[in-house]
């Protein structure tokens, strides 16, 4: 079953006690959800943190999910403001409601989709998942414009971004298209690529409005 | 062109009786060697995108039936955004070709079925011809045809045309489905997107060549033409209909003519779903080898050298503009037609003054076809020899982009090096050529720098020869040059309005040329030539003679005498500029003349060359400038040109006798 909203805060909030601020628990009277609120009772039924006097303890299994859970609500953080370009507090708080959609797998998908980004808008840390650590060992780039390609890289059409309208067509007519393969042939001193048998030059600024990823 | 396009449509849609078949289908897939092949005519074929800019129209006779064959320039779509795809639509939307045959590339299937879609969508009677199967082939792409045709619900042939592939089975394609009325096909889009084009369909009430339903999707995609074809026929409902379709587009903005081609691709998917079979490993041919040395600027810079000296230095400047024109100019004109015709004409005509028209110091056949022949006609024909063999295997394309970057600097996208290496050649057919770029704005800078700086191949034959005898000559005259090119095009970039030129182009792969396709192109090419050339010559002959006669000439030299002086020069080389106004290489072989006479030195020659390469362009190459920009921008080049050549013809001339080089 779902972990309960209020209980995924309580999450955070613990983690970032005890890994950012290097506490050894979290006392719920500096936190804004009380000690009897039933959010409590939830975590220590599901094993994640034990109460000992008042303060709010990790059990192993808490600190893996405590982690996972902070990460959701920065990656969340960064969606807001990196893609839907809503910033400030209204910012923070759609973020609260939006991190809670971020499971099963899908904080995996806008992981990648922003690129695997490491701090939230904050500054603050975000705990890399296995998505950036495969990213990282296999050398993926995410989605980039062409231009950062290598030549001889290959990889996959993930959108074009213009305001021009014809330049989309024309780009469209060549068969760059999302979802289509792309092998980029040379970047210097024009672009060179291939999608499926034909080859097109194109100059980099239309080079950097297509986005690719490995 | 437009405007020339429509006369001869409605033309033909008064000749009764005759059936017609328009080729359409992307750039290089081999449209014109099929125009070709079924018509038996000849319209230049190249492996260079867009080549042809205009329609043309052949005959051929079909199982026994006579029939108008359409060839059309390349279009990727039937949305079509550059100016060749409008000509194309044209054909489609004005006339009723009774076939429309698609003619696509095999190896890019899928890609281009999009546009076959498009096609059937319309409802127009399309015949599908599978292009370039030899090649498909080579790289080990299995197609299956019958599948395909199933699919698509229309004829599809597979074909080689350059290697006579396929083509009976074309012919009696053509000639059958003429007959026969075709079937409608139904190629369903997303829920969403049919809701959208039956709405805007059920609305129309006129009566149009292409199907509602891709009526419908092109306003929605807001295509400036049909919007107005639709405005004229739908009379009062159009306000309506217009409004709805302002709605759906303000919906979907963003992301509509994305999604349509999406779902196209889609579509084009589904349909090649085990027709097109690839090899596990793609094949690198020999010619992809090729390409990549040409295309990386450390193999392909020094291959472009190679290239310009075998090909332009050796091929075209010794041999054509030194042996061949040392043959026929000097060993067959001067010492036996010139003598012989002479001998004939003072025999056979009593009166002085018709013999000076032909025979004399400006005679029809002394000078103007001495020049036409003996000078200009081996120089041009070894470079359209140069011109087409390099087009043909496909290097002009890759010469584009590894320029681009230098010439954007010139407010140009490399594309433009096509007109501009066609220029040495002939400044007039590169004008002309122009076209195929984008923007007005990129023709016009383009259209300036060939009237200004870009020396003909018949020009450049002969100023090479005349500078060649004093070192020094020649690299004041090349450095000058490529100067005012350098700067005039930095300017030019600089001061016109409009956005920068955006670069994008199709490779098509290195091929072999062809020996016949190479000779029968450089055949053509020089017919056009000379169709153009050979009457102005003899014209100029006549003005010079009447100027002669009437002493109109000698005023004229008079007059200019100071502009003469003042660029340091002797007043008989006012002739070899009077003779440039007609044409410039004609000019510069009055100035050949001059020299042969040993009438200038070294510093003489070499300003008056400058001088003479900048000054306006030939008399045919005005009025392509005044065709293809208008009056207002040909007079303002041709005035800007003048001005600029004796500007500069001063300074040079003051230069070298201050710094004293040449002296």
């Amino acid at each position: 079953m779902k972990m309960s909203d209020k209980a995924e805060e309580i999450l955070e909030a613990l983690w970032i006690a005890v890994e950012e601020k290097k506490l050894a628990a979290l006392d719920p009277q500096d936190f804004s959800i009380s000690l009897d609120d039933p959010a409590y009772a939830e975590l220590t039924g599901r094993a994640l943190v034990e109460i000992k006097q008042g303060l709010v303890y990790f059990r192993p299994e808490g600190r893996v999910e405590g982690r996972t859970t902070i990460r959701r609500h920065r990656l969340a953080e960064r969606l807001m403001m990196d893609v839907l370009n809503i910033r400030g507090e209204a910012g923070d708080y759609k973020a609260c409601e939006f991190e809670h959609l971020l499971n099963e797998g899908v904080d995996t998908k806008v992981c990648t989709m922003l690129n695997h980004p490491t701090t939230c808008p904050h500054g603050k840390p975000i705990p890399p998942g296995d998505c950036c650590d495969q990213a990282r060992a296999e050398g993926d780039l995410g989605v980039v414009p062409l231009t950062e390609f290598k030549s001889g890289q290959e990889g996959e059409i993930a959108y074009i971004q213009t305001d021009d309208s014809k330049k989309m067509q024309k780009l469209m007519a060549m068969g760059v298209l999302p979802g289509n393969r792309i092998i980029l042939l040379q970047a210097f001193p024009s672009y060179i690529f291939r999608v499926g048998y034909s080859e097109f030059a194109i100059d980099s600024n239309l080079a950097k409005e297509i986005f690719v990823r490995k | 062109m437009s405007s020339s396009c429509c006369n001869s449509s409605s033309e033909t849609a008064l000749r009764e009786g005759v059936r017609r078949v328009a080729l359409v289908g992307n750039p290089n897939v081999g449209k014109s060697v099929l125009f070709n092949a079924l018509t038996g005519a000849y319209v230049t074929v190249s492996n260079y995108p867009g080549t042809s800019v205009e329609v043309s129209r052949g005959n051929a006779i079909l199982e026994g039936e006579s029939w108008q064959v359409i060839d059309t320039p390349g279009m990727y779509s039937i949305h079509t955004i550059t100016e060749e795809e409008r000509v194309a639509r044209e054909i489609l939307l004005n006339e009723t070709p009774d076939v429309v045959l698609h003619v696509l590339d095999a190896r890019n299937l899928e890609r281009m079925l999009a546009m076959t879609v498009q096609l059937i969508e319309a409802e127009l009677p399309v015949i599908l011809v599978v292009n370039i199967m030899d090649e498909a082939e080579r790289m080990g792409l299995k197609i299956d045809l019958e599948l395909l045709q199933e699919r698509l619900g229309i004829p599809v042939i597979g074909a080689a045309t350059a290697r006579k592939r396929g083509l009976d089975e074309i012919r009696s394609a053509v000639a059958e489905y003429g007959q026969q009325k075709h079937v409608r096909r139904h190629f369903p889009y997303s829920r969403l997107l049919e809701h959208d084009i039956n709405e805007i369909a059920g609305m129309m009430t006129g009566e149009y060549i292409l199907s509602r339903r891709a009526l419908a999707m092109l306003l929605l995609q807001q295509d400036e033409e049909i919007i107005s074809i639709l405005r004229h026929r739908e009379g009062d409902g159009y306000a309506v209909l217009a409004e709805v379709a302002r709605d759906i587009s303000f919906k979907r903005r963003g992301s509509f003519h994305l999604n349509l081609s999406l779902e196209r691709n889609e579509i084009a998917k589904e349909l090649v779903m085990g027709v097109f079979v690839a090899p596990e490993k793609r094949v690198v041919t020999l010619s992809e080898r090729l390409s990549n040395w040409s295309v990386k600027p450390l193999t392909g810079i020094p291959l472009l050298l190679i290239v310009l000296y075998f090909g332009l230095y050796k091929f075209v400047g010794e041999f054509g503009a030194g042996t061949v024109v040392d043959l026929l100019e000097k060993q067959i004109f001067v010492e036996i037609v010139n003598p012989w015709v002479t001998n004939l004409v003072k025999n056979a005509i009593p009166w002085e003054i018709v013999q000076e028209l032909i025979v004399g110091e400006y005679g029809i056949i002394t000078l103007g076809i001495r020049y036409a022949v003996g000078i200009i006609l081996p120089i041009v024909a070894t470079f359209f020899i140069f011109f087409s063999f390099l087009e043909d295997t496909g290097y002009f394309p890759r010469l584009a982009l590894l320029v681009d970057r230098v010439f954007k600097y010139f407010g140009m996208s490399g594309r433009a090096v096509i007109p501009m290496v066609l220029g040495f050649g002939c400044d007039t057919m590169a004008t002309m050529v122009t076209r195929t770029l984008e923007t007005v704005r990129e023709r016009v800078i383009a259209t300036v720098l060939l009237a200004l700086a870009i020396p003909c191949s018949a020009q450049l034959g002969v100023i090479i020869a005349l500078l060649s005898k004093t070192p020094g000559a020649l690299a004041v005259w090349g450095v000058f040059l490529l100067l005012i090119f350098i700067v005039v095009g930095l300017l030019a970039a600089r001061l016109l309005p409009g956005e920068a030129p955006m670069f994008y182009m199709e490779l098509p792969p290195m091929r072999l040329p062809q020996l016949s396709n190479v000779l029968t192109k450089t055949y053509t090419r020089m017919q056009w030539y000379f169709m153009e050339i050979m009457p102005l010559f003899v014209i100029a002959s006549i003005l010079l003679w009447l100027g002669k006669v009437t002493g109109f000439f000698e005023k004229a030299v008079e007059a200019m005498t100071p502009v003469m002086n003042s660029i340091g020069l002797p007043k008989e080389a006012a002739v070899a500029f009077i003779f440039g106004f007609f044409r410039r290489d004609y000019g510069a072989a009055g100035l050949y003349d001059l020299q042969t006479k040993g009438l200038m030195d070294a510093r003489q020659l070499t300003v008056a060359a400058v001088t003479l390469t900048l000054f306006i362009p030939c008399v045919a190459q005005f009025l392509v400038m005044k065709k293809e920009r208008g009056w207002k921008v040909a007079g303002g080049i041709g005035l800007f040109v003048s001005l600029l050549a004796f500007g500069s013809g001063y300074v040079l001339n003051k230069l070298l006798l201050v710094t004293g080089l040449l002296a």
